[in-house]
């Protein structure tokens, strides 16, 4: 394929494309890279965008507008933003206690918060039904002061927690880390009490950061299925959330339904993909740094 | 804004550092983190443990002794002994392109290999029954040719691939980056072929980074659950990973059994956070770029 | 403000038998000072010499395990930081980076309690006050991350003077920033101060730079104070060699003392010594403290190893018989060739009791 004898031609076009290197391997790198991305990842998404397409806009719009598909997606929108807006002021206070301040055991609870992330979210799943069914440890309590967790938007909202706190945490941690410990300092110095100094100074430069821990913990919310169904009693108008639906349309062979959903949800998670990062460029335009 | 002064301290014999706040305010804020996480976090893992045990040991072995619970392990580990190494291999040739040189669309591509983050679970299965489902893309054309692809463990395999896909690639990407070129110029110029240079120079440089990535990558591959079980069928004893195991088991009220399996799923997440952990705390400049401190 | 205050005049803040201890390392040893209303005072030492620590304590930044700060007739030890009505200005700026450059120079007055605050119309003409002091009038609305390290710096002191402190604390505030800079800053930090007559302490580990810029100079070493005085005084009347050796180059020679006389090899040199001091004792001199001279006139015989030229002068490496080099500088005339045998005599120099 490749012509023995380089012509001036694409040598120029090349270069234009990719900076001259001594370093070898590109071609096979990005060629195998390209390959696996393409079969992989791109292959199947265009299956998905080709068959919404297939439907059109009104066709999506028809599906969206179903009462059972739209408190569906209602549900899982809206539990996710509460959750997410729990996970980011617990996650908040979770980092700056590990980053800020010295306590037996610290290195351990910091490990803890990376459950979420390796415990099978099935796993989680069971274990938050046991935990908060009517008769399960929590539920229980719970129950007593008339809150029903278990198969309730409760339920979904303590799942969504679960899954969305790790996301809040790890992207506000290291940022509290890198805080310049003197600018408190210039703070306490000019007269600021405690509470000015971590209003004024400290929390405006986190804030890009805990607005994408936000966004991420939003997301994997809407997207998240395994620890939510088993707690959430799938009661159609009430406790049933988007990806269940998906997963219901198919067994009923309704592919035309299931791409509607999954498409309206691939949208809203690229607009918040989109979001982060006009967060990130702002931050940095405006900070000099993310 | 004009009460926002903190009190005096003139209790205290001798003040405190003033880039912290009170002791009080400390160990309350300290007890929060941890009520919160125990709570949420750990609580739920206890109770798999508690809930496994619950009716004796022999209750809890039984889970294992049957034929489906064997199947659905060994499946489990097939599923990741064939995902984990092909984005192993994929990772390491993604960031070479990627931290190594420099080319138009870059971005693009960390943005388009990140995908699979932001994709539901449940979609990334759903886009494979797309392909190769009865009536997707390609799927005629594998029945014709009896080719079981969604239903089947190649559709189990290829959904965790994709749910796995970015784990390896962007933990070596920053650390590639960071680690420049210089090192591989400088064994080029002394001789060495690109082959020598990569696994004499570059390989050693991103190692710890690269037992975490697989580490992480191998934890969710052998726990995925929202795109296997859209592409699974659920045949008990064919297509069945652990976590579907766990699904059935719970869903027929054979809960002992359930988080007896479950167990063991959790006893994988608690290794891999141990080795995680002992990996950050080892190796933390080796793994992560930007972790140093100065 | 102070207005413009009797240099030398009283005493604007005294440390008193201060102790501190990190870990198990003690940074400052029962150290006392004493600093005048309307001087600028220099902190001069090695790193680890606790002058840094010092000024922290001063600050309200640090507290010490013994000892008292006392700023005018109040006890200042327990004051917390926010109330010492301090401006310190650190060597890494310390500015805010979300906050233009009105917002940081506003800061301190904005975080005052409302009843204290400054109406708006009064902040913001301060603000523009300090700009025109500090010659950055157009920077208003500009961001920390757009501007060069002197000015940052610059922004910082502005900050930090905007409260009006009762005392100006400098620490290395010029030792992020290049040569060029930081001579170009010096000056204008004088200009400054003579302007406004603030008390001011700065922190430096540069002699030139304490001696260039300060009313007097506090000499640190291993956490005490080794000399206090002006720059004249610490010059030309070091109390030790410590003192002397780290002011400038130093050539030490073997001496004998006796009488008040200083010998070298068995010749008078011009040094006197004290009372008392009798014996082997070391005599410092600085490189233009030694002349060639020819064999009965010099003090001290070697072997020229190598010579170089630097502003006008030149300096000659000379090897001694006993193994030790030592620098002398001469005016640019005749020059040396290495390897030629030269005679030194000493003209001027230092004697301390052991």
């Amino acid at each position: 394929m490749a012509p023995p004898i380089r012509t001036d031609a694409p040598t120029r076009a090349k270069r234009r494309f990719l900076r001259p290197s001594v370093i070898p391997g590109f071609g096979l790198a990005f060629g195998y890279t390209l390959t696996c991305l393409g079969l992989i990842v791109l292959l199947p998404l265009a299956a998905l965008v080709t068959r919404a397409s297939g439907l059109g806009l009104s066709g999506i719009w028809e599906v969206a507008t179903d009462p059972r598909v739209a408190s569906a997606l209602r549900v899982s929108f809206g539990v996710s933003l509460l959750a997410a807006l729990t996970a980011s002021v617990f996650g908040f206070l979770i980092a700056w206690v590990l980053t800020r301040y010295r306590f037996p055991g610290r290195r351990i609870v910091d490990a803890v918060v990376d459950l979420p992330f390796a415990l099978p979210t099935a796993v989680a799943g069971i274990a938050l039904a046991a935990l908060y069914a009517p008769n399960g440890l929590v539920g229980a309590q719970l129950a007593r002061i008339g809150i029903e967790a278990a198969y309730t938007p409760v339920g979904i909202y303590i799942a969504m927690v679960f899954i969305g706190l790790p996301f809040a945490v790890r992207t506000v941690q290291p940022l509290i880390a890198e805080i310049d410990k003197e600018i408190e300092e210039a703070s306490a110095t000019l007269g600021a009490g405690r509470v000015h100094t971590l209003v004024r100074v400290v929390l405006p430069p986190l804030i890009p950061a805990v607005l994408t821990g936000f966004a991420l913990a939003f997301a994997r919310g809407v997207g998240e299925y395994g620890s939510i169904i088993f707690i959430a009693g799938n009661l159609p108008y009430v406790s049933e959330i988007a990806p269940l639906l998906i997963v219901i349309k198919l067994s009923e062979y309704d592919y035309g339904g299931a791409c509607a959903i999954a498409t309206i949800m691939l949208g809203i998670s690229f607009l918040t993909l989109l979001a982060i990062n006009l967060i990130q460029a702002w931050s940095r335009r405006r900070f000099g740094y993310v | 804004m004009s009460e926002t002064f903190a009190p005096v301290a003139l209790a205290e014999a001798r003040p405190a550092s003033v880039v912290t706040e009170g002791r009080w305010i400390r160990w309350l804020l300290i007890g929060i983190a941890i009520l919160f996480l125990a709570l949420f976090l750990v609580l739920p893992l206890l109770t798999v443990f508690a809930q496994a045990f619950a009716k004796g040991f022999a209750a809890y072995l039984a889970a294992f002794t049957e034929a489906d619970a064997h199947a659905a392990i060994r499946l489990t580990l097939l599923t990741a002994v064939i995902a984990v190494p092909f984005n192993l291999v994929f990772g390491i040739m993604a960031s070479w392109a990627i931290a190594k040189f420099e080319f138009w669309g870059k971005n693009l591509l960390v943005t388009l290999i990140d995908l699979p983050f932001s994709v539901s679970p449940v979609v990334s299965g759903l886009i494979y029954v797309l392909v190769f489902g009865a009536q997707g893309l390609v799927g005629p054309w594998l029945l014709e040719h009896d080719v079981q692809v969604i239903f089947a463990v190649p559709g189990i395999v290829l959904a965790t691939i994709f749910v796995t896909f970015p784990f390896v690639a962007r933990q070596l990407i920053p650390l590639m980056q960071e680690q420049g070129t210089a090192e591989e110029e400088a064994a080029l110029t002394l001789g060495a072929s690109g082959w020598h240079a990569f696994r004499t120079v570059t390989l050693p440089n991103i190692r710890w980074g690269l037992l975490y990535s697989v580490l992480l990558c191998n934890a969710r591959a052998m726990g995925e659950f929202g795109a296997v079980s859209v592409v699974s069928g659920h045949i008990r004893g064919l297509t069945n990973t652990l976590p579907l195991h766990v699904e059935i088991l719970y869903n027929e009220y054979n809960f002992v059994a359930a988080f007896a399996v479950a167990s063991l799923l959790a006893g994988l997440a608690l290794v891999t956070l141990l080795l995680k952990s002992v990996l950050e705390w080892r190796y933390a400049d080796e793994i992560a770029a930007g972790a140093r401190g100065h | 403000m102070p207005g413009d205050t009797e240099r030398g005049g009283s005493t604007a803040i005294r440390v008193e038998n201060l102790s501190k201890t990190f870990d198990t390392a003690a940074v400052l040893h029962d150290f006392s000072l004493d600093v005048r209303a309307g001087e600028l005072l220099a902190l001069l030492g090695p790193s680890g010499s606790g002058k840094t620590t010092l000024l922290r304590i001063i600050a309200g930044l640090d507290f010490p395990d013994a000892g008292r700060i006392v700023f005018g007739a109040e006890d200042a030890t327990r004051l917390p930081v926010q109330q010492r009505a301090v401006g310190f200005v650190f060597q890494h700026y310390a500015l805010f980076k979300h906050m233009s450059v009105a917002e940081n120079i506003a800061y301190g007055l904005n975080a005052r309690k409302r009843s204290e605050r400054p109406a708006k119309a009064e902040i913001k003409r301060r603000v523009g006050d300090l700009l025109d002091l500090i010659k950055l009038s157009g920077f208003a609305d500009r961001y920390p991350s757009q501007l060069s390290g002197g000015q940052r710096q610059r922004i910082a002191l502005a900050r930090a003077l905007a409260v009006e402190p009762r005392v100006l604390l400098l620490d290395e505030p010029f030792g992020a920033l290049d040569a060029q800079v930081r001579k170009d800053l010096r000056r204008w930090l004088r200009e400054i101060h003579d302007r406004t007559g603030q008390t001011t302490i700065f922190v430096t580990h540069d002699q030139d730079e304490a001696l260039e810029l300060s009313d007097r100079v506090a000499v640190l070493d291993k956490g005490r104070l080794e000399q206090v005085g002006t720059p004249d005084e610490v010059q030309e009347a070091p109390v030790s060699a410590t003192v002397l050796k780290f002011l400038g180059d130093t050539i030490e020679v073997e001496a004998i003392a006796q009488g008040g006389a200083v010998r070298v090899d068995g010749r008078l040199t011009p040094v006197r010594a004290p009372e008392g001091l009798v014996g082997p004792i070391k005599l410092y001199a600085r490189p233009w403290q030694l002349q060639f001279a020819e064999g009965g006139e010099a003090h001290l015989h070697g072997v020229v190893r190598s010579s170089y030229r630097t502003q006008g002068r030149q300096r000659i490496e000379v090897d001694r018989p006993e193994g030790k080099t030592v620098v002398v500088e001469a005016a640019d005339t005749n020059r040396f060739a290495a390897g030629s045998p030269v005679g030194l005599r000493i003209i001027g120099g230092h004697v301390f009791p052991n």
